[in-house]
Formats: structure tokens, sequence, C-alpha cells
């Protein structure tokens, strides 16, 4: 492979050799670095940190939809976003909904993880299973779970009342309650899978010796699972939870479609709100952009709380 | 023996719980396609809800039509810079990588409603209202830091003697990637792919924000607008149609790459 550079060297640089152009390319990686890092940086600054400066401003601008900039406001978009008479209860409802959600999520896919730890054909059957609903969109599963619901087409009518539970059709989405419940049923079909694939490669993290280790001292299933299983999974819970957590905050395709925020306004969310203020009835995009900006402040607080919390545990 | 006789339960209980994981999709197909009041499909099996589905306002082929093209654009944009960023950040050193690196992964912190609000507006001032393309390449910028930061472990993953021995042979930097490094970060690229594919096929809220034009809504909103029609009087069974046909791509791209879908969970699991 020894030669001499002049004879190695490419013949006159082709069409396909373009983007470092010239020498620069042996000489300066900095000006090549750039050159490959171009469109990324040129999407980010474009889409993204210009984007977060608007937002900003328009949320110190009285700023309507079809009207645009009518001049600076601030801090009036704040307040009035507050006191929207929908914003205490999204915030209340966002919350429940975020907590009901997490603990059966991550119950359900640690449940689902431990069931099918083994590997064979037959756990990798049912992986594939559990799998499947997260291969859906969000609001395709939603469309779906909403003719599920629907009095005129649910299957699920005739077994609830054969089983005695009700004797007239069920009403899924008709009260906060089960509104409430039924999206949740939802979100973990949708999202149980998801979770069980991250815990389960947290549980494959944990060496085999520690088992023989545990069941040589003597200690039970149940010992072992609290004592050693759980501890040494609590980094994958922990990603567990920010994911859910962060999700779950910022709920909006399966309410949107599912409920429309009814009945009346019982399960509206905080990107709900942030969307009607914007884009429905209201046109205030100065308002929602000043909502928008409270959600991404409450979830940086939310996360980095989180973050500490489960970090600091773990030492 | 007394083992596998204890795991007997247990598999029963998985069993049981892996068909009721899949009844809903098996229910959402066969009621799609039985006899049902209230819908186009009133007596006897067939189609009925399809031609329902082909016949709404600009015809399901439209729809599918944009939804393919956004979803093809939006795999193509990312692919392209993922490609060169990551090769960037994995191979080169250049002042600011470090920044624009965390600038890009930031993107995940950030709401997509905190992002559409702004984009509203400056797609207007760029021509780009109403626009598949602006779409395309909005859903991009949101795929861009699981996309950026796998192509960037993908290249991380191949030994430097592959890199330089390419360029010590007379490779420029775009030669050794073209002809030594794309085969080797292949897997990577079918994770990207897939995932871009799925994330904007799926996405609702982002062409709900910046496609106003009926004409140009990609499936998801067609059909989820498709339930307010006929006088407030839901077609159920078109909506079921619609849900086949949104899922079957996903369902069976899913089960042809599930290894490379397993891979991208599995690379933000060991990161976290």
């Amino acid at each position: 492979m020894v030669s001499t550079p002049a004879l190695t060297e490419p013949p006159a640089r082709t069409a396909d050799a373009a983007p470092p152009p010239g020498r620069s390319r042996r000489h300066s990686p900095a000006l090549a670095g750039w050159a490959y890092a171009a469109p990324t940086a040129l999407f980010v600054a474009l889409f993204f940190v210009l984007p977060i400066l608007l937002v900003a401003r328009m949320s110190a601008s009285d700023w309507g939809l079809f009207a645009g900039d009518r001049g600076w406001n601030a801090p009036d978009n704040f307040t009035r976003a507050v006191d929207d008479r929908l914003f205490w209860p999204a915030v209340w409802f966002t919350l429940r909904y975020t907590a009901v959600t997490t603990v059966l999520l991550l119950a359900l896919g640690l449940g689902l993880a431990l069931l099918v730890q083994e590997s064979s054909r037959w756990t990798g059957l049912l992986r594939t299973s559990f799998l499947v609903p997260s291969a859906l969109g969000l609001a395709s599963a939603s469309l779906l779970f909403y003719a599920l619901y629907s009095p005129q087409s649910s299957p699920l009518n005739a077994p609830l009342r054969a089983a005695g539970v009700t004797d007239t059709a069920v009403s899924f989405l008709g009260t906060p309650g089960s509104a409430l419940w039924s999206t949740v049923a939802l979100i973990v079909w949708r999202f149980a899978g998801f979770y069980m694939l991250l815990l389960l490669v947290g549980l494959q993290g944990i060496s085999g010796d520690v088992y023989e280790a545990a069941r040589l001292d003597g200690a039970g299933r149940l010992q072992t699972f609290r004592h050693i299983t759980l501890p040494l999974l609590r980094s994958s819970l922990a990603l567990c939870t920010i994911l859910c957590v962060t999700g779950s905050l910022l709920a909006f395709d399966q309410f949107y479609i599912l409920t429309k925020g009814g009945p009346d306004n019982s399960t509206v969310t905080i990107v709900q709100l942030v969307y009607t203020m914007a884009f429905q009835g209201q046109n205030d995009l100065g308002r929602a952009a000043a909502l928008s900006i409270l959600v991404l402040a409450a979830l940086l607080v939310i996360n980095a709380l989180q973050f500490r919390g489960l970090r600091g545990k773990e030492d | 023996m007394s083992r596998l006789a204890l795991r007997t339960p247990q598999h029963v209980l998985a069993g049981g719980l892996a068909v009721i994981f899949l009844l809903p999709l098996v229910w959402a197909a066969f009621a799609s396609v039985s006899p049902q009041a209230g819908t186009a499909q009133t007596s006897g099996w067939g189609l009925g809800n399809y031609e329902t589905l082909a016949r709404y306002q600009a015809g399901v082929g439209r729809y599918l039509l944009n939804s393919v093209a956004v979803s093809g654009m939006t795999v193509v944009f990312t692919l392209t810079v993922a490609l060169l960023g990551g090769y960037a950040f994995a191979m080169f050193a250049f002042p600011g990588r470090n920044a624009l690196f965390l600038l890009t992964l930031a993107i995940l912190m950030v709401p997509y409603a905190t992002l559409l609000i702004p984009l509203y507006v400056l797609l207007n001032d760029l021509g780009l209202q109403n626009s598949l393309v602006g779409l395309a390449l909005v859903l991009t910028m949101f795929q861009l830091p699981f996309a950026v930061f796998m192509m960037r472990i993908s290249f991380e993953a191949v030994p430097r003697e592959l890199r330089e021995s390419a360029l010590v042979d007379g490779c420029g930097n775009f030669r050794a990637l073209r002809h030594v490094l794309l085969p080797a970060v292949r897997p990577g690229l079918v994770t990207v792919g897939l995932f871009a594919f799925l994330a904007a096929w799926n996405d609702f809220i982002t062409p709900l924000v910046l496609i106003s034009d009926s004409d140009r809504f990609p499936l998801p909103l067609a059909v989820a607008n498709m339930r307010q029609q006929v006088m407030g009087i839901v077609d159920y069974g078109a909506t079921e149609a619609g849900v086949v046909v949104l899922a079957l791509p996903c369902i069976v791209l899913f089960l042809v790459l599930q290894r490379h879908y397993v891979r991208g969970f599995m690379s933000g699991a060991l990161k976290g």
C-alpha cells in the first residue's frame, strides 16, 4: 500500500467530491467539519433558534392570528394567559393525568418486562405483540379507540352487558371521570410495550451472577425483586419516568381526537389550551406564545427536579 | 422440572395479555369490512367503508399522496442532514462542535407547541405557509436530535483505521464517507430513516397547525376531520377503514424492520 502521494492523489475533482472544496480538506479539519455540520447548523438556526427568539418576542407583543404584530404589550399576555378561566383547571387536569398515566405505565411496563424477561421463541412472540401498538401513530390509535368507544360500533357493550356490569350502552367518554380513564386506557395500550422494551434493556444489564448469589443466600423471589432487581433498575426506571412525565404533560393528540376537551371542558390539557388560544376562536398568538413559554419553563423545572431527585438517590 | 411448572401460570398470563394487546387491532380490521348500521356497509361483508373513504372530499388517494410526499421528503432531508452532521461530529474537531451538538439535542426539551406557534408565523414569512415542503422541513427539525445522535454514535463505532487508511490511500473526506464509511453506518441509516418515516407519517399536531388548506392535509388529519362531516353523525365504519389504512404501513414496517426499531430505542435507553 506504500506509494507516493502524487500517484494516489485522485484525478481532478469531480462533482461528487464537492463539499469541502480544494486542498483545504487536507489541511483544515475545522473547515471540513463545519462544511459537513453546515446543514445541521442551518436547520437548527432556522427552525429552532429563530423560532425560540420569535416566540419570546410574540409573548411580549399584541400579536393576532390574522392581524399580526400590533406592538409591545408585556406582560399582558402572561397575566391574561394565567387569568383564563380554563388555566387552572387545565393545569390541575394535566397534572392528574400525568400522575395516573406515569404510575400505570411504569407498573405495567415493568410487569410485562418481567414476564418476557427470558429469551425464547415464545417470549419473542409475546414481546412483539406488546410492541405492535407502539408502531401506530398516537393519532391513529386515538381514532381506533374513538370507534372502539362509540355507542354505535363498540364491541365492548355486549360483554359488559352479559357480565351484568351495565344494562344500557356504556358512555365511555360521556362523564369527566370516564373520559379520563378511557383516555388513560388508550395511552396504556399504546405505550406499555415501549416502556417494557426500555425496562427490558435495563433488566438484561443485570448480571446473572447477582441473582445466583442471592439464590445461594436463600433469597426468595419477592426479596430478590425488592432488594436486587429494583435498585439495579433505578436508572432505567428514572429514564422511563422522565419520558412518561414529559410526554403526559404535553398530551394533545389523544384528547383532541377522543374528547375535544369535553365533557364540559373537564379534559382540557395545557397544550390544548395553547392551541385553542392560538387557533380556535381566540386567535391570539401573543397569549398562546406566553402560555407556551410558561409550559416550557415548567417542563424545564420539573425535569431538573426529576434529574436531581432520581440522581440523588442513586449514590 | 419444578421451575418449569412454576412458569406455566406466568406464560398463560402473558399469553392472555398479548391477546388483549392485539385485539383492538384485529377488531379494527374486522369492523372495517363487517356490516354495521350507519355506515356504507350495512349488510354483508365488503369494502363499502373503504369506498366512503375513497370518495371523502378530495379522495383518500389525495391524502395518501400528501402523506407519502411529506414522509418521503422528511426521510430524505433527515438522512442527508444527519449523515453529514453525524460524520462531522464524530470525525472532525471544529470550533463550536460541542455547542452545536448540545443545541441540536436541546430540540428534545422544547414542547412542539412552543415551536409551532412561531413557526406558523415564520413559514408565512418564508412563503412556505400551507406547504408540504415547509411541513417536511419542520418535521425534519423535530427528528434531528435523535437522527444526529444516532448517526454520530454509528460513525464513532466504525474503527478509526478504516477512515485513516482510506485517507492515506488518497481518498478525500467525501470519498472516504461515500465509499468506505457509508456501508459501515448503513444499519444506523436504516434506523434513522425508519423513525423519520414513522414520525412524519403519524404526526398530527404539526400539520394541524401548519396546514389549513384541506386539500393538502396528510391522512391522519383527513381521517380525524372526516368524523365531523355528515351533519354531526359520525360514520364509524369509514373511521375504522381510515385507521386500517393509517396503521397498515406502520405495522408492516415494524414487523419487517423490528431489529432496527428496537436498536433505536436501545441507543436512547443506554444513553439515559
